[in-house]
């Protein structure tokens, strides 16, 4: 369990989007309402060059969220320690304003599968995983936030609901959590549960961090629509209502606009970021 | 009904497997092709992370074949860290053992000079030294050994990789010759660049990087090479940035 002291989130109640280096000049000559930038921490674990360069440019203008996506928190293995060890060190020398990791698997024993898969919500996983986070929030020396996966079937045995199962985490571990809305929207569909439910039933006061990004549509076996997460085009029209309900109810947090394929030209990744920000200012403080 | 991620694995890299059972829809009938989803992003960002890594080789063999090649390459060699900006490492050796390549001989070289310049890329930053600190007593030059910079590589062929290299990737680029290339790529602030070593000039470096002075890497590649170019090597060095300690003896 995290001591209170050693919490610390300063991501600002604005707008964020995933920093693409195709966008580094674009983004300091007009960053529209971008008030942070969010990188994926295995892309800034080289020993230098520009990509080390860019970020510590941007690091002086804008708050960071340091967002993992290869940790493995819901490995059945053991964490990788020389991991855990690049990622103090990248913390250490940025001292981000957010850290972020997902609640999934990816590193099978030698083997990192470059996805994030899924786990069943048991009580045994509940277990591992709060004893992954408690060593994640050691090591690193500060407190993370988990994130909602995108699901596209189930476990026969599970046992607990999601959200109830990121609460239980975040109770026992003191970890914070990183709402993923359009996740919950693609999972919503894919599992065929309400959305708004998911909310409703989820923590929103251990929320430290919006994401919103795009989804593609295909269909199952059954011609059942099919959601994927796919980061590669904008965010859709019910998912954009789905985050008023949430900010309704959570009030402002920063929201980050994700877009990590197909990127598009600045101007679009701006509008969207707009888009975001508009969302926020209807909201009250 | 646990499903194990051994067995979630085991289905995921091999689209032969059946899914694993306990894993459902939402009605709780079995997952059927919503499984698919994990096996193609897997397949799919590992495919599209080759052809970042390797574009000249993706360019020589044409998209499709990459991706073919890149799908039996994934399933055999998958990422052994989550630092994709290394994957591909046994991807010159995977291509030496693909028999239907074997007219296509320097594509391994090409694949190696590829991880090279990633290498370099993501090498920690130095700073060089100026040309005049090597503007001392000659003999005490000889006797000086040097540190190259993190960004330095080396990479040595049998085939014109640096011609086939820029070729490729340059407009207007002659066309590669039948020879023989040392290749030695510098990195004077963020971009790598690949240059044509004088004969000799390879093994004097390895035998700087493994510890000799000047003088006695110079007895070793005149041997190989007779007249061989120390001037053009070490201009090569500097103006790349590439030595970033000297030290003189006593």
């Amino acid at each position: 369990m995290l001591d209170d002291t050693r919490k610390s989130n300063h991501l600002p109640l604005t707008a964020g989007v995933g920093y693409k280096p195709q966008h580094f000049s674009d983004i300091l000559e007009n960053a529209g309402p971008v008030g942070w930038l969010e990188i994926h921490a295995e892309n800034y674990m080289g020993d230098g060059g520009r990509p080390l360069a860019q970020l510590r440019h941007m690091a002086e203008r804008f708050p960071i969220s340091v967002h993992g996506v290869g940790l493995s928190i819901g490995g059945e293995g053991p964490l990788d320690a020389d991991h855990l060890d690049r990622l103090k060190q990248l913390i250490g020398w940025l001292n981000p304003a957010s850290f972020s990791e997902h609640l999934a698997w990816s590193t099978h024993g030698a083997e990192f599968l470059n996805d994030l898969l899924p786990l069943p919500y048991t009580d045994a996983s509940l277990a591992r995983i709060c004893d992954h986070i408690d060593q994640v929030q050691t090591h690193v020396g500060r407190q993370m936030l988990l994130e909602n996966p995108s699901s596209y079937l189930a476990f026969a045995e599970s046992t607990w609901s999601e959200p109830g199962f990121l609460h239980e985490v975040a109770q026992r571990t003191g970890c914070g959590l990183l709402l993923d809305v359009n996740n919950v929207f693609v999972s919503a569909t894919n599992l065929e549960f309400s959305p708004q439910g998911y909310i409703d039933a989820y923590p929103l006061d251990l929320v430290g961090e919006i994401h919103l990004g795009g989804h593609d549509e295909d269909e199952d076996d059954h011609g059942k629509p099919l959601l994927i997460d796919s980061h590669g085009r904008e965010v859709v029209d019910p998912v954009w209502s789905l985050l008023d309900y949430v900010l309704e109810r959570s009030g402002p947090k920063p929201l980050l606009i994700e877009w990590d394929t197909d990127v598009p030209d600045w101007p679009i990744l701006r509008a969207e970021a707009e888009r975001g920000q508009a969302a926020l200012e209807r909201v009250p403080a | 009904m646990t499903v194990t991620q051994d067995q979630f694995r085991a289905a995921l890299l091999d689209s032969a497997q059946a899914v694993p059972e306990g894993l459902l829809d939402a009605n709780h009938g079995p997952a059927g092709r919503r499984f698919n989803v994990y096996r193609n992003n897997v397949a799919v960002s590992l495919t599209e992370a080759m052809h970042q890594a390797f574009p000249v080789v993706t360019k020589l063999l044409g998209a499709q074949n990459m991706d073919g090649l890149a799908g039996i390459f994934l399933r055999q060699h998958p990422p052994s860290s989550p630092l994709m900006m290394h994957y591909g490492e046994a991807f010159p050796e995977f291509l030496t053992g693909m028999q239907q390549l074997s007219h296509l001989g320097y594509l391994p070289d090409v694949a190696r000079l590829e991880l090279a310049l990633r290498r370099s890329y993501h090498a920690a930053d130095s700073t060089p030294i100026s040309p005049e600190a090597l503007a001392i007593d000659p003999e005490m030059l000889m006797e000086a050994t040097i540190e190259f910079a993190p960004a330095m590589q080396l990479v040595r062929s049998e085939w014109p990789i640096a011609s086939i290299w820029t070729f490729n990737t340059q407009d207007g680029s002659p066309k590669p010759q039948a020879v023989t290339e040392d290749v030695l790529i510098t990195r004077v602030e963020f971009d790598p660049e690949p240059h044509v070593l004088p004969s000799g000039g390879a093994e004097w470096i390895d035998a700087l990087m493994a510890g000799k002075t000047i003088g006695e890497a110079h007895e070793i590649a005149e041997g190989l090479s007779p007249g061989f170019d120390l001037g053009a090597t070490l201009a090569l060095l500097l103006q790349g940035g590439a030595i970033i300690t000297l030290t003189t003896k006593g």
